[in-house]
């Protein structure tokens, strides 16, 4: 027996409860959407809760080891992290005693400039970030849009995909060379630098990534439309626009997910090649990919320049896959049947 | 190891036919092989055409010039026999013509002897006006060269010369074959691909194979004029990747012997060669990292007028306690230390050397003094606003500051930023793809030349050691403007007619005391007007295997001036 | 489906005209210079007259007709008269398209640089879609398996570290800290001279390969098994599958027969994306390990804004991209032979 609100409960149950319910159930997708917040809180709320600008340059603080470095200095763990400025030890190489450069100032390390990586780490976060989300969004919308329109109507599909090899087929450099040069200052001037520059750099990295997901989506579509219930669609006169959304794009949702979650890594990389170049954020505006590059050269010295913005890359990605895969496994009526 | 000890052994016996075994220690080619790393590579090995350090480098392997500057600055005679002076008379008395006479016995390495005619022939090939000769500096205000006979041949200049030694001196100017390239001249000189990838030459090697953009291999000359010279049988002379990388490949894992140009963290450099495989090894030319103050209005709202004379003065860099107080705010000892190491020193002048034209009027900047520069603000009249930024009369103290993209100046603008922040200076960085900035492309608003930026930063040098042409650049007729589509060296816009009075004096004076004198009080009227502020005396840095003996690094000439002299150690 | 493909490929030939025009237009709007690489000490006026030798001075109508000029007639031409030996009029003195930064034909370099690229981005992609198809096969039949957790692991991390970083790493590892007299040491600079004649020199190429193709296999590979691994998961739980099994048809025809073959699309798409890209080369791994094919000859190029020969290379670059859509479009149909194109 059953009481009444339980059977109206059951009742009213919508879509969206039961996507909920069968995503809650993926274990993956739940790791994945609490360490996604966690970044998310870190670089959101972290530069309220760490105070040091990530932009102050502190000369005699350059190349500060991280914290953890207490770690290898055998009986003086204890020493070392309680007061890190206190401990010697002997260096082998300068045959004296040397003081082991680590600091609380600086939990996980300075640059050569001596900029705190912990507060670059967050700063960065939120433009690598924003930088990836959006930018993936904007190639992943142009790229399904085109290529559910060129795998369903016949009419606009020779135009739209010659359009594709001409997109693929551009010289990559010379094409953002001529977008900043024509953009950047017309952009700067309407939104200020930072903005200018973002807005300018998502459009760059969405407008040059979309053909991929344009190409399969096509594929996909093309599979779809011959299959019975999309003829079966069209036999009772649903309209295109329905059958679209109704019956083709929840079909292609896998290869849109993975799309999604590689285009999230490609933009942030992409935006570490463009600051690279000199063509994207200014210098002194740090990123994840910024960090990373800049950290390479240093990948013997202090391996911790490059872990730390690896590893916020990597986690973000493998969160976002797996959020995917939830969400996918979530919408997909056959499997939450199960 | 076998390949290079076979290449060597064959190469030794062909060479050793006439000498005794028991002298085959001294024998041409007898170590082996030379592997040298350039982190770009060599696309044509005739420096006429590229004027890229890289491709006069690798040439000067194989072609050489009638005299070359030692690693002290010096001229010392390399295919002449004696370098002309007025005092000896190969230069005549009213400075406009000068007499080479070449070292006799000197053939190419097809076996052919070197003749005047070479030499002749080789100012016609650059002064082609079809030709698009990079190197047509060298041979600025040459009315003719003839060759009076095998072995003499006399440049004659369009006016008094006080400095004769631009053609054929130094390795930018070297010597081609005539044989060779007589029908490489004007348009042509781009179509004869085989000659511009395989020069022949009288330097120490000649070309094997050649692959343009990534690798030449070379082997040693056996027309050499010094039969135990080279000691390396061959020689591998690898392109691309980064600087990092190719420090990597001499210091860390030893698969190379020589590399160029290592422009890296110098904490990264030292702790690479702490390895012990190789050492970093430095030398100072002229090269100064500076900064040019725009003197002119950059305000986009001036259209064609911006960054020009006619668009007006800077609204706060004319000001002259405005650059004073920047200059001083900076330290240049950090500047030098966190970006070049060894390999930079602080300096306070545009001409840091050779010794007798350095100054040492300026050094009041040497020494970072944020108080003064805050107390020159403050009583200029520049007071802080709510922000922290000093304002006058509604102008701001807020400065773009461009340079061209480069780990090193990114750093440095970085620091500058924060100790301008510091005197109350709001800085907004800008970098531009190297491309960009020194391309001098007509429609890019991003070049240097235009300097649409309050301030920009590059290093500039002058080859050789006389700075004529160099001081020249600050003359009023150089400023660029759109008259003269930009083409122009005078950054700064600095316009004074007591500059170019010196100048004009510079170009007539001939005793080298004199000279000294006039580019130092040049040099001091630049630097006490603000029109630049110089960082850094940057110096060349390379490394070499612990094994290659003989180098010397010289910054007035090419790095491989002295390769014929480079053996193998133990 | 002859039809289809015919006419395809007779659209192909504007489309490729317009697209060569564009890339025109875009390297000729582009800031860059070919001078603006030359050291300080060439004064602004010698680099004008660089220019105008190198016939920038003409306006850009001409030049690009002149580039068709030279790279659809004389350049097939020319292939024409080396191949089979024979001489049509002025043969030899044709003007043939010539790289501005080495005075060369861009053809020579193009195919001087061939090897190096088909050895080291070929052959990571023959690795990659090895690794990849079986990974991601397993993982979806064994979805949410201890194999799918650490495939997935993997194929991210693999991913979402850039090449840059995985080159210099492994550069650091075998190249510096493993001793160079131990058989674990890679060469970290890659020697194109050498030439494969016997079992020593096949070890060496192999042993300089190992490092640059490892670098981008990883990275191919995770992109393609995702796909694969999608796909596969979809197309397990239609209907046909149940009926299979219903059938009473063995696991293993199931699921490389049906299954396989009808998950193929997405990765056709992704793999005939990429055959042009091995013609492309890899940039920043040939620049790390030197490897100095396509790849490094296209980025030098673009940044001493060598305009003949970059555009050259990315038309060729685009007739592959526009030839292997081609391909792939067919092979659906033949994967899929529900999908009709007429």
């Amino acid at each position: 027996m059953t009481s009444i609100d339980e059977q109206v409960e059951a009742k009213n149950r919508s879509l969206w409860g039961d996507v909920w319910s069968q995503f809650r159930t993926h274990k993956g997708a739940m790791l994945g959407m609490i360490v996604f917040a966690v970044i998310l809180f870190g670089v959101a709320a972290g530069p309220y809760l760490w105070h040091t600008d990530p932009q102050h340059l502190d000369i005699r603080a350059k190349n500060t080891n991280p914290i953890t470095s207490c770690l290898f200095t055998g009986s003086q763990i204890a020493d070392c992290f309680s007061d890190p400025e206190s401990i010697k030890y002997y260096d082998p190489d300068a045959e004296q005693l040397q003081r082991i450069k680590v600091s609380w100032a600086h939990p996980i390390g300075t640059d050569q400039l001596g900029r705190d990586l912990l507060a670059q780490l967050m700063q960065g976060g939120r433009v690598s970030m924003a930088v990836g989300m959006a930018a993936m969004l904007l190639s992943l919308v142009v790229g399904t849009v085109i290529g559910v329109l060129a795998g369903y109507f016949k009419m606009v599909e020779g135009l739209l995909m010659r359009a594709t090899d001409l997109f693929l087929a551009l010289p990559l450099l010379p094409l953002l060379l001529v977008i900043i040069m024509l953009f950047r200052d017309t952009l700067r001037n309407a939104f200020g630098p930072e903005t200018g520059i973002f807005l300018l750099i998502v459009f760059i990295i969405g407008i040059t990534s979309w053909m991929q997901t344009a190409r399969i989506v096509r594929g996909d579509v093309l599979a779809l439309k011959e299959r019975e219930f999309i003829l079966a669609a069209n036999s009772i006169g649903t309209p295109s626009r329905r059958v679209i959304s109704r019956h083709i794009l929840p079909n292609i949702l896998s290869p849109i997910m993975v799309s999604a979650t590689l285009g999230v890594a490609t933009a942030i990389i992409t935006e570490s090649a463009l600051s690279f170049l000199g063509l994207g954020f200014p210098s002194d505006f740090p990123t994840w990919g910024r960090l990373l590059f800049d950290g390479t050269t240093f990948i013997e010295q202090s391996p911790a320049r490059v872990i730390w913005p690896g590893l916020a890359i990597s986690l973000t990605v493998l969160s976002v896959n797996f959020i995917g895969d939830g969400l996918r496994d979530a919408l997909d009526p056959r499997i939450r049947g199960r | 190891m076998k390949l290079t000890h076979f290449i060597a052994g064959t190469l030794g016996a062909a060479l050793l036919s006439t000498t005794a075994l028991a002298e085959s220690h001294m024998a041409q080619g007898r170590d082996g092989n030379v592997n040298i790393i350039y982190w770009q590579a060599v696309s044509i090995l005739n420096p006429f055409l590229s004027g890229g350090t890289k491709d006069v480098d690798a040439s000067n392997l194989i072609l050489e010039p009638l005299a070359r500057y030692d690693q002290d600055g010096n001229m010392v005679p390399w295919l002449a026999a004696e370098i002309p002076t007025v005092a000896n008379g190969g230069v005549s008395e009213d400075l406009t013509s000068i007499t080479w006479h070449i070292t006799p016995g000197i053939v190419w390495s097809d076996g052919t002897p070197l003749t005047a005619e070479d030499v002749a022939f080789t100012a016609a090939y650059c002064m082609d006006p079809d030709g698009g000769c990079a190197q047509l500096t060298n041979f600025s205000d040459v009315e003719s060269v003839v060759a009076d006979d095998e072995l003499t041949v006399t440049v004659t200049f369009s006016k008094p010369k006080p400095f004769p030694y631009g053609p054929f001196v130094g390795g930018t100017s070297v010597i081609l074959q005539k044989a060779q390239f007589e029908n490489c001249t004007g348009a042509a000189a781009i179509e004869c691909t085989d000659q511009n990838f395989n020069p022949i030459g009288t330097g120490p090697f000649m070309v094997d194979e050649f692959r343009a953009n990534d690798v030449v291999t070379m082997v040693a000359n056996p027309n050499y004029r010094d039969p135990s010279k080279p000691a390396f049988a061959s020689l591998t002379f690898k392109g691309g990747g980064d600087a990092a990388s190719a420090a990597r490949a001499v210091l860390q894992t030893g698969e190379f012997d020589y590399a160029w140009n290592l422009q890296i963290d110098p904490t990264v450099l030292s702790d690479m060669a702490a390895g012990g495989k190789g050492e970093v090894v430095s030398a100072f030319g002229t090269a100064v990292e500076r900064l040019m103050v725009n003197m002119t209005n950059p305000d986009p709202a001036l259209g064609d007028a911006r960054s020009t004379v006619e668009g007006g003065a800077h609204p706060f860099l004319s000001d002259p306690d405005v650059r004073r107080a920047l200059s001083i705010a900076i330290d240049r000892g950090v500047l030098a230390e966190v970006g070049y190491g060894a390999a930079g020193t602080p300096t306070c002048n545009v001409v840091p050397a050779p010794a007798i034209y350095a100054s040492t009027a300026n050094d009041e900047c040497l020494v970072q003094n944020i108080d003064l520069a805050n107390q020159i603000l403050d009583e200029a009249g520049w007071v802080r606003g709510s922000d922290g930024i000093r304002e006058k009369d509604g102008v701001r103290l807020s400065i773009l500051y461009q340079t061209s993209t480069n780990a090193v100046r990114q750093d440095t603008q970085a620091l500058v930023k924060q100790w301008w922040a510091d005197i109350g200076v709001e800085t907004e960085l800008k970098n531009i793809d190297a491309g960009v900035f020194f391309g001098g492309d007509q429609s890019s608003p991003d070049t240097f030349q235009k300097f649409f930026a309050d301030i920009e930063m590059y290093t500039n040098l002058f080859d050789g050691t006389d700075p004529e042409a160099y001081m020249n650049s600050w003359t009023c007729a150089e400023i660029p403007s759109p008259a003269n589509n930009w083409l122009g060296n005078n950054m700064p816009r600095y316009c004074n007619p007591e500059y170019d009075a010196l100048a004009a004096k510079l170009s007539t004076t001939a005793d080298i005391d004199a000279r000294a004198e006039i580019v130092r009080t040049m040099n001091d009227m630049l630097m006490q007007e603000g029109a630049m502020i110089p960082l850094v005396h940057r110096g060349r840095v390379s490394a070499h295997a612990n094994s290659l003996e003989g180098v010397i690094l010289n910054t007035w000439d090419t790095e491989m001036w002295n390769a014929a002299d480079w053996s193998r150690g133990e | 489906m002859l039809n289809y493909t015919l006419r395809r490929l007779m659209f192909t030939i504007p489309t490729l005209l317009f697209i060569s025009f564009v890339i025109f237009l875009i390297l000729d709007m582009a800031p860059n210079d070919p001078t603006g690489n030359l050291p300080m000490t060439i004064p602004p006026d010698v680099r004008e007259k660089i220019r105008q030798s190198l016939g920038l001075d003409s306006p850009m109508y001409v030049r690009y007709l002149l580039w068709c000029k030279q790279f659809f007639i004389n350049e097939p031409l020319n292939l024409i008269e080396q191949w089979f030996d024979v001489c049509f009029g002025d043969c030899g003195e044709r003007l043939r398209v010539r790289s501005w930064a080495t005075r060369s034909y861009v053809v020579d370099l193009i195919a001087e640089r061939m090897p190096q690229t088909l050895w080291v981005v070929g052959m990571s992609y023959v690795v990659s879609i090895f690794i990849a198809l079986p990974i991601g096969v397993i993982s979806a039949y064994r979805q949410y398996s201890w194999f799918d957790q650490f495939g997935t692991f993997f194929s991210m991390i693999g991913f979402s570290v850039p090449t840059f970083f995985t080159g210099v790493m492994l550069i650091v590892i075998f190249s510096v800290w493993v001793p160079s007299d131990s058989i674990f040491w890679l060469p970290s600079v890659y020697d194109t001279t050498l030439e494969v004649t016997d079992l020593h020199s096949l070890w060496l190429q192999i042993r300089q390969m190992i490092m640059p193709v490892f670098v981008l296999a990883l990275y191919n590979a995770a992109q393609l098994s995702r796909f694969m691994r999608a796909s596969m998961l979809d197309n397990l739980s239609q209907d046909y599958v149940r009926t299979a099994r219903a059938k009473g048809l063995k696991e293993k025809t199931v699921l490389l027969v049906h299954v396989l073959r009808n998950s193929m699309i997405p990765v056709v798409t992704v793999i005939a994306l990429s055959v042009p890209q091995v013609f492309g080369g890899a940039i920043i791994t040939e620049q790390i390990f030197r490897v100095n094919g396509l790849g490094q000859l296209l980025i030098t190029g673009i940044q001493g804004a060598d305009i003949p020969l970059v555009q050259t290379l990315t038309f060729i670059f685009a007739v592959l991209i526009v030839l292997f859509n081609l391909v792939a479009d067919i092979l659906y149909g033949l994967l899929d032979p529900r999908i009709r194109y007429d």
